[in-house]
């Protein structure tokens, strides 16, 4: 099967530099058959990073991706709380830059308004949009979105691709809170391997609306592949999981860069 | 063929399939053949708030063939309904019995070693131990503890009696840290991770005890378990080539493979071997050595 893990990060791997933990994660990828790793974030993650310190974490990964431009995706890491930077940003690292995709993560909720632009423009790029979302039994950060506040964002935006990070987390509730957007689809990465969880999003979505990927390097690459093999679901729903949905996704922007796929 | 060369023989077999890795676009591993794995860390029966395939009666057969197919040789199970039941013998009776049941269908071929549950805040607990003591084999006994559920802590007299029991007794014990990750328990039941900065200091006192700590993440390995006598196994260890790094620091016949199915995809575990670069030696040994040397230690 052909995989591509959506959710890739450096931090976590070994390594000193950015070049040198892309290295290493590649090899991991190579030993679990996984072709692509979509990148972003830096080395030292910040829940509330300032305005330079998105463009130091984005520079790492601008970094990291060059040596490998046939097996890895930049996302560049915006937030609402620096609505002029995050546009800059996307210029830099997207339009004029080799990035793909968009990574919004726990600064600032999904749901107020600062954000519009930021979407409006990467819509415009044709960016994949990621979006971190939790439900945290015992609470979330206070700027960590649930996927009730990214389904407001969604609504707004009926007409541009989402994806819905983690799906909510826990997935019994964030799965069926999304079910209602169609433009919306679920992130498989980041949590525990529990079973049923890629069972229940094929359920309630559809195939089509279910992407593999892994979070790592905090994660294991093996503990969210599982979540697909081990899956009770058809063999051609686990290759559209774990890459045909997001290279459809994806075939827009890497078309106008004239990425091969 | 005796039976050490039968353990060599199985756990090659398992280290060849998952030393190779997948060239890319490989078939996966979790459809590959190896044999030989003892899964340390399974359950049966009923979680309250989440259905998984396996946990009917009816179901447990078919899931326990699925395992082998994809090379589990023996699980130890224990029972879930030993959690939340307060009359434990009545669990673990429903435990032995369905763990029979396989042996039967299979002609005595004993896939699942039952592993017994005692809750020592109860107040016939060394009933219950006696129970389990009768029906358990001599050379394969095992007690599930869940201190959290139960409500006591390692450092609590209550397990430091009931340790001793157990090592009286010839009995493994095996120490549950987490059953969930905390943030997405239910609302209604939220419970915190074992502590175990007290185990270090109580298996001193009590030297001969053989304990293995299932579901720990390396945070909680790393900070509380180092130089104490433990067994390990890895099925909540994350982080890239998690086994790889973890046996940096920890020693290889301290490792045992647990996957914590079927609450987790069963493959976790298994894609955890390849994902770390591994020798033959290493493989035998998480997979099938340390778990069987640990039960006739």
């Amino acid at each position: 099967m052909r995989i591509w893990d959506l959710h890739c990060h450096l931090s976590g791997v070994p390594g000193l530099t950015p070049e040198e933990r892309m290295s290493q994660l590649l090899r991991y990828a190579d030993r679990m058959g996984i072709e692509r790793l979509c990148v972003y974030m830096g080395m030292k993650w910040s829940q509330d990073p300032a305005a330079d310190d998105l463009v130091k974490q984005n520079d790492e990964v601008l970094r990291a991706i060059s040596k490998h431009p046939d097996r890895t995706f930049g996302f560049v890491y915006v937030s609402p709380k620096h609505v002029d930077t995050s546009l800059a940003e996307l210029e830099r690292c997207v339009a004029k830059g080799p990035m793909v995709g968009v990574k919004l993560w726990v600064a600032e909720r999904c749901n107020v308004p600062e954000i519009d632009p930021i979407i409006q423009r990467a819509a415009e790029l044709k960016a994949v949009i990621f979006q971190h979302t939790w439900y945290k039994t015992m609470g979330n950060y206070a700027g960590e979105s649930t996927p009730a506040e990214f389904a407001e964002l969604a609504k707004r935006f009926p007409n541009v691709p989402l994806i819905c990070g983690h799906s909510g987390g826990t997935w019994e509730i964030g799965i069926p809170t999304i079910r209602d957007c169609p433009n919306v689809s679920v992130d498989l990465a980041g949590s525990d391997p529990t079973a049923g969880m890629t069972e229940m999003a094929v359920r309630e979505l559809g195939t089509n609306r279910v992407i593999y990927g892994s979070d790592s390097g905090g994660r294991s690459f093996a503990s969210q592949l599982a979540k697909v093999h081990g899956a009770n679901i058809t063999d051609e729903s686990k290759q559209a999981i774990f890459c045909d949905n997001l290279r459809n996704m994806m075939l827009p922007i890497l078309t106008a860069k004239g990425i091969k796929a | 063929m005796n039976r050490r060369s039968f353990l060599h023989q199985t756990a090659a077999t398992a280290a060849a399939a998952l030393a190779a890795g997948p060239a890319l676009h490989a078939a996966p591993a979790a459809e590959a053949k190896a044999s030989g794995i003892i899964d340390c860390n399974i359950s049966i029966g009923h979680w309250p708030f989440r259905y998984y395939r396996g946990q009917e009666s009816s179901e447990i057969l078919t899931q326990c063939r699925l395992l082998r197919e994809k090379g589990l040789t023996r699980g130890w199970a224990g029972s879930i309904e030993g959690i939340f039941y307060r009359d434990v013998t009545q669990a673990n009776d429903i435990l032995h019995e369905r763990c029979t049941e396989y042996g039967r269908e299979h002609g005595g071929a004993r896939l699942l070693l039952p592993a017994f549950t005692i809750n020592p805040t109860l107040p016939s607990w060394e009933n219950d131990f006696s129970q389990c003591v009768s029906v358990a084999l001599t050379t394969e006994r095992v007690i599930r503890l869940h201190p959290n559920y139960h409500g006591y802590t390692l450092d609590d007299p209550l397990f430091l009696k009931l340790l001793e029991a157990a090592t009286e007794a010839g009995f493994l014990v095996q120490v549950v840290v987490q059953m969930e990750d905390e943030r997405t328990q239910h609302p209604l039941m939220q419970v915190k991770p074992v502590n175990l900065k007290p185990l270090p200091a109580i298996l001193k006192k009590v030297p001969n005890a053989r304990v293995m700590v299932l579901n720990a993440n390396r945070a909680m390995s790393m900070t509380a378990l180092q130089d104490c006598p433990v067994w390990l196994d890895f099925a909540m260890l994350e982080g890239v080539a998690g086994i790889e790094a973890l046996l940096k620091d920890w020693p290889l016949e301290k490792l045992v493979f647990g996957s914590h199915a079927p609450l987790f995809y069963w493959e976790s575990a298994k894609l955890k071997l390849q994902e770390s670069e591994l020798s033959e030696k290493q493989l035998a040994a998480i997979t099938h050595d340390n778990a069987a040397r640990c039960l006739q230690s």
